[in-house]
């Protein structure tokens, strides 16, 4: 009986999981299906250009790793119950910080450069997040409004810095004035792993920083201050921890991830420039608001954040590899990452009633076998 | 910057201003409601790109625009159920869900688009109505009093919600809602039904302003918004929960948008400082909160936190 | 007063905060997960089905920032590719649309390039600096890129460019004549360019033609907020502008705000007739098929690249297309013909370069103003009226890239 109830709970937590992934897409299969392509052409297209190859593995690798430090972040804020949507406006500080080490330092030894320049990655991002932590700890001003706000005024400060400021200098030369930087020194470039993929050093640091967010959190005392606080502020309050600084931490170092993250999409990017369209998604591909998701899939916690977000970057992959095999819109992938979102986040109760259930059920037997 | 104090310019500014904060005002009076009764809604530039696309195929296939508003807030409404089950029942985190919406209504909105509509077509837009009387008052008339009928039907709407939020019992429910769940359900308030009540009502809200958008455009095309729903939530939050506070804090942006592209228009900035400039409305947003020292209204306690009974 | 039966359920503290869940194994899921991907996987389903060229035919992949459909940029590629698959130049093409993530297209880029497509056309100035790292890796492939001239001396890239400035001009001019007592709205994105080509050629010639006219340019700093193009439309009316003109896929605002208060409108990289048949009355149309006709011959015959390629007036690149349902006065027509000769000739120069301040590295571009002349000082640029297949003169492009 008891083995029995076992092998249940064992199931039912991932068969949710996995129906709820499978729902969204097949409603994704009937968008496909509405588009007068193929759903199951489709799907292996996304499957392959995932996971089908050591190259498509690096990709994947390489799209996670932004997603993995702002999820990683964003663990660390949602457990003080601080709400990070700043992640956007991060990123590109943390990129910005980044490029400007690079063009000041550019000639200090590869050993030394990549530190520096991933460093001034966490400082900018930590930057910009301290700036709505001290808001919100000192002032009161909701950290919604203030992030939001400043991922906007971000976004245009590095446009006004791509244009003027940092632009190429050849760019100018040239006439042509394209917002992008020079090619960054290539003592700065992320060190490849991986001859023939662009899997780079971006991916291990990216793990080390989960990880280390991990003892943070529950192996050391300003961590445990900061879950406190998450439980319940006033009893964080009443047991002496001071609560704003907590607050400002929290948003400190989730912006310290992004800024990272930001970091190592200049430098282990393709053009090894700091270059976008004109508008943030241009440079950061949203993961700013994706590392959000790739959090909740890892259940706000940083270890489980690494799977979920390698899963969370096959799937963005593969999404545009089926947009180039089926030749279908982009934005019923824009569309199918929402539906997936919505049915992950809904089946985490699921799973949780059922738990719970089983584990009635599980009590109700040993009461029955003892009563 | 003397081109910009000139009577023409400041009266075509103000009312440029008042015009663009409609969109603004329309989905921050929903999510307020929504917020008050313990509900966040991230969504809400998802449910405003689907309510502006149907606003816009209804306006491009039948030429009524009733009918087009009608379908934006028939999309919120839709949108609205599918929130509160996912809120309600499944007690879905609601930071994260609220992202979900957000990318569904991008992707979906973009793909009905592509599909039935194709390329840019334009389609009727709304025609600018002048109030009588008040409308002729020279300059303030002007600012004021001729907009077009969505624009009225937004400011009307403010002290409605505050009506509805501080005096009647249907507000008293939500607001009991909103701070002290538990409490509230002893009383016999249906917690959840409450709660899917401004769901609906705000994502019905978050549907017009789209349709709103879409229609004083005459136009659709992917990203519409452009993250106008964000702001509109940050503004909730700039109004103190209130329907006034959600008033101003929708002018101010609507206004400081305005001067900025006028300053544009006017060859007031040019160049590099244009990008910064239309950063200007977000920091000021930010600074004026900060300065403006007034009594701060803490959130609604239960905000995001679902309501489990017994717990 | 509630007579439900309260459930127990053994929960945790966590009812009352952030859904903590703590409950379910992510351990199982994430595996689950990975078990059946990896069993998809390898089961050896498909490969992409918009596989490479067969033998003999000839394919082309293109990456776009925005939509195909966008009866601006990205769509005008698409047409050129249109045409010339029907005339039989190319076989086959696939595109990526909404690029407009940096990192995306290259993805895209490299992945055409690993796929064997002949020829990779990377449609968007932003992924220059990308292209530039990709190509190398493939030296049996073509690529292209626009709208830009450089091709990083790597003789596997062409680039193309759009003299849009030239249609600017004429257009400009005729807007100019035909703006009655009123000034002139220009709308653009951000200032580079084709963009920044269109613009200061448009009002370059509205000048030219009447050098008293007030002309206004508003850039919106975005490629796609219609919202603000549709803003800065209105204030430009307004203020009592009769004309206006804009360009990128964001347009469509103001185009509607045209068509609302009855102000002409010019447009440019597509036909835009159909979006406001009342008051549209030319569009410079972007012909890239004629450049790209020529560059698709010498890939076929072995060149792959090296050389850059520009669209003008005088290879029929641009044309100029009028609403056929709009009536252009007899005078402006002569006019705009009498301009569109001089300029295809080179008797003309609109005097228009990309950039202009060569010199001045510090300034911020210099404020276009109200009473702008719009005529940008000389640029290093070649100027516009050459025509195709101009050889790179890009050698002092190739020395700045140092490849890493």
């Amino acid at each position: 009986m008891r083995a029995r109830l076992q092998l249940d709970e064992r199931l039912s937590g991932p068969l949710v999981a996995v129906a709820a992934v499978a729902a969204a897409f097949a409603l994704g299969a009937v968008m496909i299906l509405a588009l007068g392509a193929h759903p199951w052409e489709g799907f292996t297209a996304l499957l392959d250009g995932a996971f089908g190859g050591q190259r498509e593995l690096a990709d994947t690798a390489t799209k996670a790793t932004p997603l993995l430090l702002v999820g990683t972040g964003i663990c660390i804020s949602f457990r003080a119950k601080v709400i990070n949507i700043g992640g956007e406006g991060q990123v590109l500080a943390g990129a910005l910080a980044g490029t400007v080490a690079a063009l000041a330092l550019g000639d200090l030894p590869r050993v030394v450069l990549v530190p520096v320049v991933l460093l001034a990655g966490l400082i900018g991002g930590g930057t910009w997040g301290a700036i709505p932590g001290a808001l919100k700890a000192y002032m009161g001003v909701n950290e919604i409004l203030s992030t939001i706000m400043l991922n906007i005024v971000a976004a245009q400060v590095v446009n006004y810095l791509l244009r003027d400021p940092l632009i190429d200098p050849a760019e100018i030369e040239r006439g042509t004035r394209i917002p992008q930087t020079e090619r960054l020194s290539v003592n700065a470039d992320l060190p490849n792993l991986l001859g023939g993929t662009r899997l780079h050093l971006g991916v291990v640091v990216a793990v080390l920083f989960a990880v280390a967010a991990w003892i943070f959190l529950w192996r050391s005392r300003v961590g445990y201050r900061l879950r406190a606080v998450g439980s319940g502020p006033d009893a964080a309050r009443y047991a002496g921890i001071n609560v704003p600084r907590m607050t400002m931490l929290a948003l400190t170092a989730s912006g310290a991830m992004c800024g990272l993250a930001g970091a190592i999409l200049v430098f282990g990017s393709e053009s090894h420039r700091f270059v976008t369209d004109g508008s943030s998604t241009g440079f950061t591909g949203s993961s700013g608001f994706n590392g959000i998701v790739a959090a909740l899939f890892g259940g706000l916690h940083p270890l489980w954040t690494i799977p979920a977000a390698a899963l969370f970057g096959g799937l963005l992959v593969g999404a545009n590899a089926m947009q180039r095999a089926i030749q279908i819109p982009g934005s019923l992938v824009i569309a199918l990452n929402g539906l997936v979102v919505l049915f992950v986040v809904a089946s985490v109760d699921v799973r949780k009633r059922l738990s719970r259930a089983s584990a009635k059920r599980a009590a109700l037997a040993t009461m029955a076998d003892t009563g | 910057m003397s081109e910009f104090f000139t009577i023409s310019v400041i009266v075509a500014t103000v009312a440029a201003g008042v015009r663009l904060a409609t969109p603004y005002l329309f989905a921050a009076l929903g999510e307020t409601l929504g917020q008050r009764s313990g509900v966040l809604n991230l969504g809400v530039d998802g449910v405003m790109l689907l309510g502006a696309f149907f606003a816009y195929w209804v306006a491009l296939e039948h030429r009524n625009l009733w009918f087009a508003f009608l379908a934006g807030a028939a999309v919120g409404l839709v949108m609205g159920a599918v929130y509160a089950v996912v809120t309600l029942v499944f007690k879905a985190e609601q930071g994260i869900s609220g992202i979900g919406v957000y990318l569904f209504g991008l992707g979906f909105s973009e793909l009905l688009y592509r599909q039935q509509v194709g390329t840019p077509r334009p389609a009727r837009s709304l025609p600018d109505v002048r109030i009588p009387l008040l409308g002729r008052i020279p300059k303030v008339g002007d600012m004021f009093f001729n907009h077009s009928l969505v624009v009225y039907v937004a400011i009307a709407l403010v002290p409605i919600a505050a009506l509805v939020i501080n005096h009647t019992r249907f507000g008293l429910n939500v607001r009991a809602v909103g701070e002290t769940p538990e409490a509230a359900d002893s009383m016999g308030v249906s917690v959840n039904g409450t709660r899917t009540a401004t769901i609906l009502l705000a994502n019905m809200l978050a549907g017009v302003g789209g349709a709103a958008l879409a229609l004083e455009l005459g136009t659709f095309q992917q990203n519409l918004t452009n993250g106008i729903g964000f702001i509109a939530v940050a503004l909730v939050y700039f109004g103190s929960w209130r329907p006034a506070g959600v008033l101003a804090g929708s002018l101010l942006y609507g206004l400081l948008t305005a001067t900025v592209n006028q300053f544009k228009t006017l060859g007031i900035v040019t160049g590099g400082t244009a990008s910064l400039a239309t950063a200007a409305p977000a920091l000021l947003t930010i600074v004026a909160l900060v300065v403006i020292a007034r009594r701060r209204a803490e959130q609604p306690a239960a905000l995001t936190l679902p309501f489990v009974r017994g717990g | 007063m509630s007579n439900h039966i309260q459930t127990t359920h053994i929960s945790n503290k966590g009812e009352h905060t952030m859904t903590k869940p703590h409950h379910y194994s992510r351990r199982r899921t994430i595996g689950a997960f990975i078990a059946v991907g990896a069993a998809l996987t390898t089961s050896g389903v498909v490969s992409s089905v918009a596989s490479a060229s067969g033998v003999d035919e000839f394919t082309v992949a293109v990456v776009m920032p925005s939509a195909a459909n966008d009866l601006a940029f990205s769509q005008s590629m698409i047409d050129s590719l249109d045409r010339l698959k029907e005339d039989g130049s190319i076989d086959d093409f696939v595109y990526s649309e909404n690029m407009f993530v940096v990192e995306d297209a290259a993805t895209a880029i490299r992945s055409y390039a690993e796929e064997g497509y002949d020829l990779v056309v990377a449609h968007g100035s932003q992924y220059g600096g990308s292209l530039q790292e990709i190509a190398p890796d493939f030296p049996g492939t073509a690529f292209a890129w626009g709208t830009a001239s450089d091709t990083f001396g790597l003789d596997n890239v062409s680039g193309y460019t759009a003299a849009s400035d030239q249609g600017g001009y004429v257009m400009g001019a005729m807007a100019a004549l035909m703006a009655e007592d009123g000034s002139i709205g220009i709308i653009g994105p951000i200032e580079v360019g084709d963009a920044k080509l269109y613009v200061d050629g448009f009002a370059a010639g509205a000048v030219s033609a009447s050098p008293d006219i007030e002309v206004g340019i508003n850039y919106t700093e975005s490629f796609s907020d219609t919202a603000l193009a549709a803003e800065a439309a209105t204030s430009f009316v307004d203020g009592g502008a009769t004309v206006l003109s804009g360009t990128a896929q964001m347009v469509v605002g103001a185009v509607g705000v045209a068509q609302e208060r009855g102000v002409l409108w010019f447009g440019t990289q597509s036909n835009q007739t159909e979006l406001a048949p009342d008051v549209v009355v030319a569009s410079q149309v972007y012909h890239w098929e004629v450049v790209l006709s020529e560059l698709i011959a010498g890939v076929k015959a072995g060149a792959l690249g090296g050389s850059s390629y520009d669209i003008n007036l005088g290879n029929g690149g641009l044309v100029i297309e009028n609403n056929p349902d709009y009536e252009i006065p007899e005078d402006v027509q002569a006019a705009a013909d009498d301009l569109i000769a001089q300029l295809s000739s080179g008797d003309l120069v609109t005097g228009v370069a990309q950039g202009g301040e060569a010199e001045d590295s510090t300034a911020a571009s210099e404020p276009e103003g109200t009473e702008s002349e719009g005529t940008e000082s000389e640029g290093t640029e070649s100027d516009e009226t050459e025509p195709t297949g101009t050889e790179a003169a890009e050698t002092t492009a190739a020395a700045d890239t140092t490849e890493a």
